[in-house]
């Protein structure tokens, strides 16, 4: 089966060690408890765990419904050849959001009280429900690509079961799996927004507005194109698989309408309360929201509008990675920098902090890369099964 | 039909009574530890002690000095739970793990509790707190000892207090009695009941000689701060089925569009064939 001796990459080795370290922190994390391991207190009960890995994470993989959509139900075909990567990255990115709960809570191992116990008046309970069930839709999504690669294979006992039948059976279920992921998407990225409106009094007024949840959801499909530019822009450089430019642009041509009802909403919303003013006067709270608004939405809106962007590859993936920033820069600021703490603490994250959410990230970068190497990813006939038969 | 407790900081001497019966009563360390979550205790030049509520400190005398009515004051301010009538913790706990008691007391159940520490964040007072140092961490905060009361007893630091600074009632009687005593003597308190109507009201009710953001409380508003949660939840099931319902027009009327496009354009072909 193979046929060439390939080196072991140096990326493949540095990842691997990632995890190793991210893998010993979570053991001492298991053995002395979380104070151990983060810099989090009473006063500051979420960290980085919470900023990045499930605020940032989740938002990063809306790229996985938005494309799904799109294409299975707007039916904008010329979409199709990156809806599987997109819907691989984004179920990698829900399994990273549950591994880190899984350090992040204090009891994990009764996470799945979350299906028992239901309090369906909280925000965290729907983002509960709806990433577990998200998971296993994106899952069953996913799941042809490993059967067309199950069904190729030669190994002892899988060459013998009809890989067929399921892949039929998701197929047949195709069209109910996206509209559910639409769904489950919907509610979940909004929900995000929603567990802030707890906090009225903590949460900075540049930040804190009922519509929180809308501009959640906004910003989500926002950036869910630009994440798709992002990957397989760099997958391109990665593994040769080179994306038609047509589809780039088709993508960038989208985002600054998304962006553009976003930046209104958020301008309406302050106006409307009457406090506008607060954007030139709330230092230092204003440097960070202009600092995510012209990073993260002026500019790409700018850039994306001009079709010479559009057309160069570079460009295109460089304002993606702002629009990327920008969500970034206001996830942080919303669950973190701009949220106050309780009197007498601070907060920085501790060195094993990052280690886990490193070693996180390396996770599912490995992942994709065994993806690419032994799954049809890119090049996948749409209906080689359907000719057989 | 609610139980509640007034403290007075005008009668509270800051003997710390109540600190050490609550540690007693709930097997707190029943002395003041020398580190507490990895932190050492030190002197910093207050009595006050330890510096903040912690899992094993579920209440605490705070020490203000400040000068009013041109004369330098101790002001004692008792810090714990305020068993709030509409708690934020227990709208945000995703497992109900939180219940807000008929009685009054508001109660976590560790046998529900997974330990995201949403509770933590949501509260307005900044009460709850997490055994940061165990590898089984649980959330610790006042219990208004419920135990105690379901055997109608007084909670410990209410039982202490030699002063009479804490008081045990019907909530809408200790309001009356606040009120008796700001209009009793209202050169010594300030005409403002903490706690009667602050985030939709709480179970713990405070007098003081001072405004009370000067003791380190938080300044509220007399909204629960889960209306906007409770508005953005109840638009959940529309939003469910009313995005289901789009997302299935849309690819009906476009599956039905595409399929006529595509049958006029056979058309054309047969009639082009037959021409």
């Amino acid at each position: 089966m193979i046929q060439k001796k390939r080196s072991f990459p140096i990326g493949t080795f540095i990842l691997s060690i990632l995890v190793i370290l991210g893998l010993a922190v979570m053991i001492i994390r298991y053995i002395n408890g979380l104070g151990a391991i983060s810099n989090l207190s009473d006063g500051r009960a979420w960290g980085l765990w919470i900023s990045f890995d499930l605020y940032c994470g989740v938002a990063l993989a809306a790229g996985g419904f938005t494309l799904a959509g799109a294409v299975h139900i707007f039916n904008l075909k010329k979409y199709h050849s990156v809806v599987r990567p997109a819907v691989l990255t984004a179920f990698l990115g829900y399994t990273l959001v549950i591994l880190a709960l899984l350090v992040d809570l204090g009891q994990p191992w009764y996470i799945w009280h979350a299906i028992i116990y239901w309090n369906i008046h909280s925000p965290l309970f729907e983002v509960a429900v709806c990433v577990m069930s998200y998971t296993v839709v994106l899952a069953l999504e996913f799941s042809p690509a490993v059967f067309e690669s199950l069904s190729k294979s030669n190994l002892p006992v899988v060459r013998h079961i009809d890989w067929h039948v399921p892949w039929h059976v998701i197929r047949a279920i195709q069209i109910p799996l996206v509209i559910a992921g639409v769904v489950l998407s919907t509610l979940h990225q909004s929900s995000l927004g929603s567990m802030l409106l707890m906090m009225p009094g903590t949460l900075d007024a540049l930040w804190y507005t009922p519509i929180l949840p809308i501009l959640f959801l906004t910003s989500a499909i926002a950036v869910g194109p630009a994440m798709v530019i992002f990957e397989s822009t760099l997958s391109t450089k990665i593994f040769g698989h080179k994306l038609d430019i047509d589809v780039l642009s088709g993508l960038a041509r989208a985002i600054p309408y998304i962006l553009g009802i976003y930046m209104l909403l958020k301008f309406i919303e302050l106006t409307a309360v009457g406090e506008i003013g607060l954007i030139f006067s709330a230092y230092p709270y204003y440097l960070l929201w202009w600092g995510e608004i012209v990073i993260g939405v002026i500019i790409p809106i700018i850039l994306f509008s001009l079709p010479d962007v559009r057309q160069n590859r570079n460009a295109v993936f460089w304002s993606s990675v702002l629009v990327i920033v920008g969500l970034v820069l206001n996830r942080f600021n919303v669950s973190m920098l701009a949220l106050g703490m309780r009197p007498g603490y601070i907060y920085f994250p501790h060195w094993m902090e990052f280690a886990i959410s490193v070693g996180l990230v390396a996770d599912a970068l490995l992942v994709i890369w065994l993806a690419y190497r032994f799954l049809p990813i890119i090049e996948h006939e749409e209906i080689i099964w359907v000719k057989i038969q | 039909m609610t139980i509640a407790v007034l403290y007075d900081a005008n009668r509270c001497i800051g003997c710390r009574g109540c600190q050490v019966a609550c540690k007693q009563w709930n097997e707190n360390d029943e002395v003041i530890p020398v580190e507490e979550n990895g932190v050492q205790s030190k002197n910093w030049g207050s009595y006050e002690n330890p510096p903040q509520l912690s899992a094993r400190t579920w209440t605490k005398i705070r020490f203000t000095e400040l000068e009013y009515n041109s004369k330098f004051h101790w002001v004692f301010t008792k810090l714990q739970c305020m068993h709030c009538e509409h708690p934020a913790c227990v709208a945000a706990c995703p497992v109900g793990a939180l219940q807000k008691t008929a009685e009054g007391p508001v109660l976590y159940d560790d046998n529900k509790c997974f330990g995201c520490r949403y509770c933590m964040i949501a509260c307005p007072f900044g009460i709850p707190t997490f055994e940061w140092d165990k590898p089984l961490p649980w959330i610790r905060k006042c219990t208004f000892c419920a135990d105690r009361l379901s055997e109608g007893w007084e909670p410990a630091c209410v039982k202490i207090c030699p002063t009479d600074a804490l008081e045990l009632g019907e909530r809408e009687e200790l309001i009356a009695e606040a009120r008796e005593r700001i209009a009793a003597s209202p050169e010594k308190y300030i005409n403002h009941i903490y706690g009667e109507k602050e985030v939709g009201g709480t179970s713990w009710l405070y007098l003081s000689p001072v405004p009370f953001e000067k003791l380190g409380l938080p300044t509220l508003g007399s909204e629960s701060v889960t209306v906007d949660v409770e508005r953005a939840m109840g638009a959940v099931p529309p939003v469910l089925f009313g995005v289901a319902a789009v997302m299935s027009g849309v690819y009906w009327f476009i599956k039905r569009r595409d399929r006529i496009s595509r049958e006029r354009a056979t058309e054309k072909e047969k009639e082009e064939v037959t021409k």
